[in-house]
């Protein structure tokens, strides 16, 4: 066991952790931030996405030794601050970006680093940064419509209901 | 995961350090190993971490013109940063895996890994690169040993990539669509004193060059100089994917296809 320190939707935490401690067993053991899941454990579904030094990464393959001295972000804290649901979580809810909702923290992070890095991203731009964020409910097509939409682009052009 | 020690060095020296316990292995961005771990596949006692080495990031040139990669670099940030130095060799980390695994994964990494269907392999044979560790300096031609094998020894940590830039080159992939590693990925490079090509994810044996191609192509850089060239489907990877025969035609189509699209 060793010590490890980082801030977590900013607050600073510490924790003994093994080495072997992955950083989603951190956040859902050690913190009880259960939003964060766990779909595959295998570096493909994308279901454990958070922000790491504000860069999107799957947590299910990085160890919480390595976010020693980190800012982590998790869906906990997306919100705005009057928590009221942010751009990205009211598209997706607007535009039934979601069913079953498992995928849905993953593809909310992963869409909230996509838009700080190109807040006008194209349908093709949208799709291809989804590609390791996998959904079994929707399609994907509604996904990329509150993308889209998030974004303030008109979205009566996007593929499909 | 079988229980392990997990230590951060914040230089090289400390690393080379670290490696030097009993069952140490080095720790990049973890999107091979960690995976590798969770299948117990591989039972180090420490894993020596080492994103904390500032030394081994980054991307640069040095005074003979080559785009030099600092081991420990980020794909995500080799996609960004030699975008202007190098476009092929940007392009080509920008269309790894997926953004998450771009932001941790590394161009070390991968190439201390050599799996035969990765893309930085066929990068760094393709442009003739020289691989830099804390020892010593090994040319791609005599570093790539067959697949998951390579000219590094036990603790040996890959420090630097330098890689000479061409007039015109292209990476060309077919993706297997669940991995997103290359089905078949050709990199095709065109420098003064001849072009250079290089497959990946095609052979049992990892990556290789094509001479034939690389000598048509040197004399006629275009595609049309390729035409009645096929590489032989024997030693090629067969599976589920896809057989040997169809990876070998593979190679051809898609090394026609760089060539065509090389800027
Ligand atoms: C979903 C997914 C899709 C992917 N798609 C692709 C793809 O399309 N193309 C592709 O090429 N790759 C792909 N990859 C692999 C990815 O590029 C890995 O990041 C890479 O192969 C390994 O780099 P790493 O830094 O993560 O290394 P790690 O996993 O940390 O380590 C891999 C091996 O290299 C050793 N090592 C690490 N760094 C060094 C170093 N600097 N010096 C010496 N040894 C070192 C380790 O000890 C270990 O044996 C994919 C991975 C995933 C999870
Ligand atoms: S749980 Fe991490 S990618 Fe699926
Ligand atoms: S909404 Fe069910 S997996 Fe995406």
């Amino acid at each position: 066991m060793a010590k490890v320190t980082m801030t977590v939707n900013g607050k600073s935490v510490s924790r003994d952790v093994e080495g072997r401690t992955l950083l989603v067993q951190f956040l859902r053991e050690k913190l009880n931030l259960t939003g964060t899941h766990v779909g595959c454990d295998t570096s493909q579904c994308g279901a454990c996405v958070v922000h790491v030094n504000g860069e999107a990464v799957k947590s299910c393959t990085m160890f919480a030794a390595e976010a020693e001295g980190a800012e982590v972000t998790t869906i906990e804290a997306v919100e705005n601050d009057d928590g009221s649901l942010s751009v990205v979580q009211q598209a997706f809810q607007d535009h039934h970006g979601l069913q079953c909702g498992f995928c849905t923290p993953g593809m909310v992070m992963t869409a909230t680093a996509l838009l700080k890095e190109n807040p006008k991203p194209s349908e093709a731009e949208i799709r291809d940064h989804l590609e390791g964020n996998i959904c079994r409910c929707t399609g994907y097509h509604n996904i990329v419509k509150a993308i889209m939409a998030a974004s303030g682009q008109d979205v009566s052009s996007v593929a499909a209901e | 995961m079988y229980a392990f020690d997990v230590e951060r060095p914040t230089s090289v020296a400390d690393a080379v350090a670290a490696l030097g316990k009993e069952e140490a292995q080095a720790l990049g961005g973890g999107q091979t190993l960690i995976p590798t771990l969770k299948q117990r596949l591989a039972m180090p006692s420490v894993l020596v971490s080492l994103t904390g080495i500032a030394e081994i990031q980054g991307v640069c040139k040095d005074d003979d013109g080559r785009v030099c990669i600092g081991g420990g670099t980020k794909h995500a940030v080799v996609a960004k940063e030699a975008a202007a130095h190098y476009p092929a060799l940007a392009e080509l980390a920008s269309h790894i895996g997926d953004p998450a695994v771009r932001n941790r994964g590394t161009i070390g990494g991968s190439l201390a890994n050599n799996d035969p269907s990765a893309c930085y392999p066929a990068a760094a044979l393709g442009s003739g690169a020289t691989i830099v560790t804390n020892t010593r300096e090994i040319a791609a031609d005599d570093y790539f040993q067959g697949m998951f094998t390579t000219a590094l020894d036990e603790g040996e940590i890959i420090t630097e990539v330098k890689f000479p830039v061409p007039e015109k080159a292209k990476y060309m992939k077919f993706e297997q669509p669940a991995s997103r590693f290359a089905l078949v990925g050709v990199f095709v490079a065109k420098y003064a004193d001849g072009v250079r090509v290089a497959v990946t994810g095609a052979s049992n044996d990892g990556v290789f060059r094509w001479s034939e191609a690389e000598a048509a192509l040197s004399k006629d850089f275009s595609a049309g100089a390729l035409d009645g060239l096929s590489v032989p489907g024997d030693g090629m990877i067969s599976d589920l994917h896809g057989s040997g025969d169809y990876r070998a035609h593979l190679v051809a189509v898609m090394t026609k296809r760089a060539v065509a699209a090389a800027h």
